[in-house]
């Protein structure tokens, strides 16, 4: 879905939801480049860097980052009307569970959080969530705006 | 020794080519914008910090492409991990300038912390910068530019500078969508 959105950058800090079945099969295909960082608001600047030649990026980051990310992504993202994605697993959401209704606080307050914000978002956590991958994406740039992945259980690789 | 920011942003004017890339920040962007208008200044990083991090996207996007980051000291003890995430990318068309003046000359002047101490050109180095290097004199600087820039990135040079003449600070423009849409055509308008 990925590639069908024509993205081939890849920004990355390794995320436990998504590590194995996204970041190393990812890693592993020649037709993505990884770009590894060192802390994830660097991602939001990067993919949004990209974005000025039409770059297709995506930032696979975990839910602490994207708080920590949250004045970039407020700056860069909207302030500056540039279409940064990002896929956030969601470490510590339990299965089956709604993201609102975790008992984790760090997972609990992430919708809220990103709808406070305006931020679009969309929850990938079965199947078939992910035909809306590509949509969204196309969305996101041609709007010119942020979008973000929240993903709720780990991929399998296939 | 030290040298007056506007010296040494004239003197990188006559190495700055047309389709070069430049972000810069800060005074030193308000500056560099009023000596040096072009449309491929890349004028605004959002959250500080963050030059780094846009001038790496944009160097890896645009490999054809030179990218000048001119960087503060404070602005880049924000984000340090972008030194060690530079060089892991492997881009050779990146070269950082970091203007050190100790303080964060736009929020009052206060002192960086360890201001007296940091060693932004040994931190480039370990990071696994191709190569760093410092100057506290404009003549240096001008000797050292064409050498420096004829190596692959990425590169650092860190300036120990004082404030030249200032530049009015037009933070409306940097922050417009006017500016945005300025520098996204130029980049497209001539695809190298």
């Amino acid at each position: 879905m990925i590639k069908q959105a024509k993205i081939r950058e890849i920004v990355a800090l390794p995320d436990i939801v998504t590590s194995e079945g996204l970041l190393w099969p990812i890693s592993r295909d020649p037709e993505f480049r990884v770009t590894r960082i060192c802390k994830e608001d660097e991602g939001v600047s990067i993919c949004g860097a990209m974005s000025y030649n039409g770059t297709r990026a995506l930032l696979l980051i975990q839910q602490t980052g994207l708080m920590d990310s949250l004045n970039a992504i407020r700056a860069i993202g909207v302030d500056y009307h540039l279409p940064v994605i990002i896929m956030v697993g969601l470490q510590g959401k339990e299965p089956s569970v709604h993201p609102d209704q975790s008992a984790v606080y760090g997972v609990r307050i992430i919708r809220p959080v990103l709808d406070a914000m305006e931020l679009s978002h969309s929850l990938i956590e079965s199947p078939n969530d992910v035909g809306q991958i590509p949509n969204a994406i196309e969305t996101a740039y041609d709007t010119s705006q942020p979008h973000i992945f929240l993903i709720g259980r780990a991929p399998v690789a296939l | 020794m030290k040298l007056k920011r506007d010296d040494a942003l004239k003197a990188l004017i006559p190495h700055v080519n047309d389709d070069d890339i430049v972000v810069a920040v800060y005074q030193t962007n308000f500056d560099w914008m009023a000596l040096n208008p072009r449309p491929l200044n890349y004028v605004a990083v959002g959250a500080m910090g963050q030059a780094s991090s846009h001038g790496l996207g944009l160097a890896l996007a645009n490999p054809k492409r030179r990218v000048f980051i001119f960087d503060g000291d404070g602005s880049i003890l924000m984000n340090l991990g972008s030194l060690v995430t530079i060089s892991g990318a492997g881009v050779s068309n990146l070269y950082h300038f970091v203007f050190a003046n100790g303080v964060y000359e736009v929020n009052g002047n206060q002192p960086l912390p360890a201001a007296d101490t940091i060693d932004f050109e040994g931190m480039a180095r370990s990071a696994g910068y191709r190569g760093s290097r410092s100057f506290n004199t404009l003549d240096a600087f001008q000797e050292n530019l064409s050498e420096l820039l004829s190596m692959p990135g990425p590169q650092m040079a860190v300036m120990e500078i004082v404030p030249g003449q200032l530049y009015p600070r037009d933070y409306d423009y940097i922050h417009s969508a006017a500016a945005r849409q300025s520098f996204r055509d130029a980049l497209n308008a001539v695809l190298i």
